[in-house]
């Protein structure tokens, strides 16, 4: 259905022609209007984005709703755009989360407010053409274009230290890109096409491969973030406007992710393969050793921040462990669980995380202090906040029934098949996970009333409620029927599975 | 007749040129508009020449000295364009100082005549007549400003480095006639492959490079750059960053590709210590500047050895890189430079980084165009300036130096540092409590708009500007 309309352009250059119309109109009109607008344009991104899924094949592997044109004629590159089941379920968390984003901006964001939504909405186009760019130079456009919104955006909306921060978060995104386009362009030389799907079947020497991977890995291992090249992710987290913070952790972090399926895995197989060690150590580092970082913040966002990297380690551990799983079980098909965990994970994690984001959110908003050591007996005061910020900080914890367990239950009986020490170590993540969520729960949430201004918080209005009762409605329901997840991205997760099996080597 | 049609526009121009000098004479300073008028009216008609005439094949006059190829009617149209924009954005910078200057027209149209030839010049007589009538005339309008200590400082330098730079050339040029025996580029390409003895080439090629790479500010030969880009009146800034470096490109085209083709291996060499010299430099160096035209000197700095990957590629695609990446580095330094005239007052140069602060609120369009500037001179899509290191890394990879294109990007690292300040600056911070009101005019207004614009339309549609660049570069 809908072949011969542009259903996915449209859906990333809404938003982008409408952010812009956002803030040119921003200086005409009033406030409300502007916020009625960028709403007006998110809400109709999203019902785009239910749209392809709607109208999406769950059966095949194939790129579907696929529009082509020539771009830069003289060297091939077009404008190809298509999306897979493993693209479908990033969009439609994208346009979803900027929704709750432009509403959690509504009446804390005072000053150049148009500019705010403006930039919000083109970052969500940005974000959406990432995933769906079948041509390695357009991924790229995507990819670092995205920067100068969310550059903006922290560094124009944020805290004191924001400077430092939006700076350092643009110049380690732009570092690890710059060296993936070097190693695009050297596979254009020897495949002669940047067609990524082309790009999947040109062969390399394994030396080759792992310079590639490397090259790669530097791009995808700043944005994931995968330790040690985490840093920044703290301090952006910690500057960011919550709407900021809420986008950065839902959907930025996952490009890496997205990356590592996309090029990575399919592109170097065998470099991947060879490699697969290096990435298994990061991981498992970043796990138990940002899990115990987390421990020990007292800032609530960092702590966020370094659950945020610790649960990546868990994407990044079930994307590479299938090598192992393959040759410790010679089925193939055993490891396409680690990489359907690695995904569920993403998806899991960007809800669960921009609801703990927002959950701080409405708290700043109210004392404007982020310190733990600000609050306590919240619960008094807002009960119903209270309960949603319980199931959000549970879910974080992995607990059966919220979408947080699927992932993490997935990848680590993915991990138990090729090394039980693997699992161990990730399952480490069960109990840090819990401490550290749980134990900042507690010092916020119980206790006795900590000060006047504790006292005096009011609870959660109409709108907060309708954020975060969305975000508890889906993190429930992947928690216990997290089959059209698994539905959607089957087919193309099979197909991955089989290209990495194939040694590329000549 | 053939022959007067291939140089018509220079011959129009000097005609006009001489014109506007005695319009300017006669009617003195009480009329700048009037030598203003003339000298736009005449760049509109020699770009139309250019355009009515554009070469479909290349055509050969004056015993082989002048060639009109693609190439070259490319390069004068958009250096017609260039001139065009950098006398609207003069104009706008002198009547707010209420010093018509109208000499700067003047000798701006002599320099563009200049330009025209070495960027035609196929005999090395023809490259050095046309490399000193530009040169000469850029001397004299760095101290046009002949109250100003530091502009007349920076002429000083500027003159004497040119000159130490231009007898430099003559020695190598003088080298290479005396072992090929001829003037002619052509004839030298051919003599260069058939001549068994290469030393006394390679000596001749050293002395013309350094040469090239004086006129093109690389480093180590980078020294007079930033002198002069502080110390000039900003619209001369604006020219010697922008036109100049179109005819320096056409230059190191002319010499290194069609004269000394055949010594590829040898100058590839020397332009990769070239290249990652003044790329590192450029960027490092730019990190601490206080004053933008200085920063943006250095950022020329880095700029040109971009360039240099290009044409070190030594094949027609990585020249057509290079030609692109000249044209588009030539429109965003424009723009740059653009911007600190639009900002001016007649009492503030604003040419310091902290008179950008807080532009967002005192204007948020300029603040956008300036910021579309900025990430396209750091190289960030999905602007201009990112195609034009995109096509420049290709072509370097492709020609077998991939760990070339990884030390170029890891200075640009560096390099989007000091860019970013700007934006930060102009977005982040607050203006200053007694900072004046922007004075700009709607024409000059428009004409930045159109600067910023090209920018972010050339980045989201670049292809056609590659194609060009490609089909002119196709005869190497």
């Amino acid at each position: 259905m809908f072949a011969d309309f542009p259903i996915l352009s449209i859906t990333i250059w809404l938003p982008i022609v409408g952010g812009l119309w956002v803030i040119v109109a921003g200086s005409r009109v009033h406030d409300a209007a502007v916020r009625n607008n960028a709403l007006l344009i998110a809400v109709a991104a999203f019902l785009l984005s239910l749209l392809l899924w709607y109208g999406f094949d769950n059966s095949t592997a194939e790129m579907q709703y696929v529009q082509r044109m020539p771009w830069i004629a003289a060297f091939g590159i077009e404008y190809s755009i298509g999306i897979d089941g493993i693209a479908l379920p990033l969009i439609l968390l994208t346009t979803f989360t900027t929704v709750l984003v432009i509403l959690a901006g509504w009446v804390v964001i005072k000053d150049r407010l148009s500019m705010y939504m403006g930039a919000f909405l083109i970052l969500e186009g940005f974000m959406i053409g990432v995933f769906c760019a079948l041509d390695a130079i357009l991924f790229y456009v995507f990819w670092e274009a995205m920067l100068v919104p969310m550059f903006l955006i922290i560094g124009i909306w944020g805290g004191p230290e924001r400077v430092y921060a939006t700076i350092k978060f643009f110049l380690y995104t732009f570092m690890g890109s710059v060296f993936m386009l070097v190693a695009l362009l050297y596979i254009y030389l020897e495949g002669g096409s940047f067609a990524i799907a082309t790009m999947h079947d040109v062969a390399f020497t394994l030396v080759e491969q792992q310079w590639i991977f490397i090259a790669f890995l530097l791009a995808f291992a700043v944005k994931i973030p995968m330790w040690p090249v985490h840093t920044w992710l703290p301090d952006a987290h910690v500057e960011a406007p919550t709407g900021g913070s809420v986008i950065l952790a839902a959907v930025m972090l996952k490009m890496g992710g997205y990356g590592f399926l996309r090029f990575s895995l399919p592109i170097v197989p065998d470099g991947s393969a060879s490699l697969d060690w290096l990435m298994i150590a990061l991981s498992l580092i970043a796990i138990v050793y940002i899990g115990f970082v987390a421990l020990v913040q007292q800032d609530m966002k960092k702590l966020i921040a370094y659950s945020s990297i610790s649960h990546m380690g868990f994407v990044t551990l079930g994307f590479f462990v299938v090598f192992q799983v393959a040759s410790a079980t010679n089925d193939w098909q055993q490891s396409a669980m680690g990489i359907e965990g690695g995904m569920i994970q993403m998806i899991s994690h960007g809800f669960i995380s921009a609801a703990l984001f927002l959950c701080v959110g409405v708290m700043y908003d109210r004392i404007h202090s982020r310190q733990i050591k600000d609050y306590g007996g919240v619960v008094n005061t807002m009960p119903i906040f209270a309960a949603y910020m319980m199931l959000f900080a549970m879910a974080n914890s992995g607990l059966p029934g919220t979408s947080g367990f699927v992932g993490e239950f997935l990848v680590i009986l993915t991990a138990f098949k090729a090394n039980v020490w693997y699992a161990i170590l990730a399952g480490m993540t069960l109990i840090l996970g819990a401490a550290y969520t749980l134990w900042m729960y507690k010092r916020v949430i119980y206790g006795a009333v900590a000060n006047t201004a504790v006292a005096n918080l009011t609870d959660i209005d109409a709108r907060e409620k309708f954020i975060m009762a969305s975000l508890a409605v889906v993190v429930l329901f992947f928690g216990i029927l997290p089959a059209p997840l698994f539905d959607m991205m089957g087919a193309s997760v099979d197909q991955l599975v089989v290209q990495i099996s194939q040694s590329k080597l000549p | 007749m053939d022959e007067i049609f291939t140089v018509l526009p220079e011959v129009t121009l000097t005609g006009f040129a001489c014109l506007v000098l005695l319009i300017d004479v006669f009617r003195g300073t009480r009329s700048a508009a009037v030598t203003f008028w003339a000298a736009v009216i005449s760049v509109l008609v020699v770009l139309v020449e250019i355009a009515l005439w554009f070469p479909e094949h290349t055509m050969s006059v004056f015993s082989g000295t002048f060639r009109l190829d693609v190439m070259s009617a490319v390069l004068k149209a958009f250096l017609m364009v260039i001139v065009l924009f950098a006398f609207f954005y003069a104009r706008e910078y002198f009547s707010r100082r209420e010093r018509p200057m109208t000499e700067f027209y003047i000798l701006g149209l002599f320099a563009t005549i200049g330009m025209m030839v070495l960027i035609s010049a196929h005999s090395l007589l023809t490259v050095y007549l046309g490399l000193e009538l530009m040169s000469l005339s850029l001397y004299a309008m760095v101290a046009m400003d002949r109250d100003s200590i530091p502009a007349s400082e920076a002429a000083m330098k500027y003159f004497v480095l040119g000159a130490l730079a231009s007898g430099m050339l003559l020695y190598g040029m003088s080298m290479l006639y005396g072992v090929a025996e001829t003037l002619d580029l052509g004839i030298l390409s051919e003599r260069t492959v058939a001549n068994e003895d290469r030393l006394m080439f390679t000596f001749g090629l050293v002395f013309v490079l350094i040469g090239i790479a004086f006129k093109l500010g690389v480093a180590p030969f980078h020294m007079w750059v930033p002198d002069v880009y502080q110390g000039a009146p900003t619209p001369v800034t604006l020219f010697i960053g922008s036109a100049t470096k179109l005819a320096a490109f056409a230059m190191a085209i002319r010499l290194l590709a069609d004269g000394l083709g055949g010594l590829a291996d040898d100058w590839q060499l020397m332009l990769i210590l070239l290249a990652v010299t003044s790329i590192g430099l450029g960027n490092i160096v730019a990190i601490v500047q206080t004053n933008l035209k200085r920063m943006l000197a250095y950022s020329t700095i880095a700029h040109m050895g971009f360039l240099l990957l290009g044409i070190l590629a030594a094949n027609s695609l990585g020249y057509a890189a290079s030609m692109f990446y000249v044209i588009v580095y030539a429109l965003m330094s424009m723009g740059a430079f653009g911007c600190i005239i639009v900002l001016a007052t007649a009492a503030n140069e604003s040419d310091q980084l902290q008179d950008f602060a807080g532009l967002a609120r005192r204007s948020p369009w300029l603040a956008f165009l300036m910021m579309v500037l900025m990430f396209s001179l750091a190289g960030v899509p999905p602007f201009a300036g990112f195609w034009a290191k995109w096509f420049v890394l290709k072509e370097v990879i492709s020609a077998g130096f991939a760990w070339l294109a990884a030390v170029a990007v890891f200075f640009s690292i560096i390099g989007a540092y000091y860019y970013l300040r700007v934006v930060k600056l102009m977005y982040f911070d607050e203006p200053d409590a007694e900072v004046d009101a922007i004075h700009a005019t709607e024409d000059v207004r428009l004409i930045f708009s159109v600067n910023g614009i090209t920018i972010l339309l050339l980045g989201l549609l670049p292809g056609t500007l590659m194609s060009v660049c490609i089909a002119a570069m196709l005869a190497y």
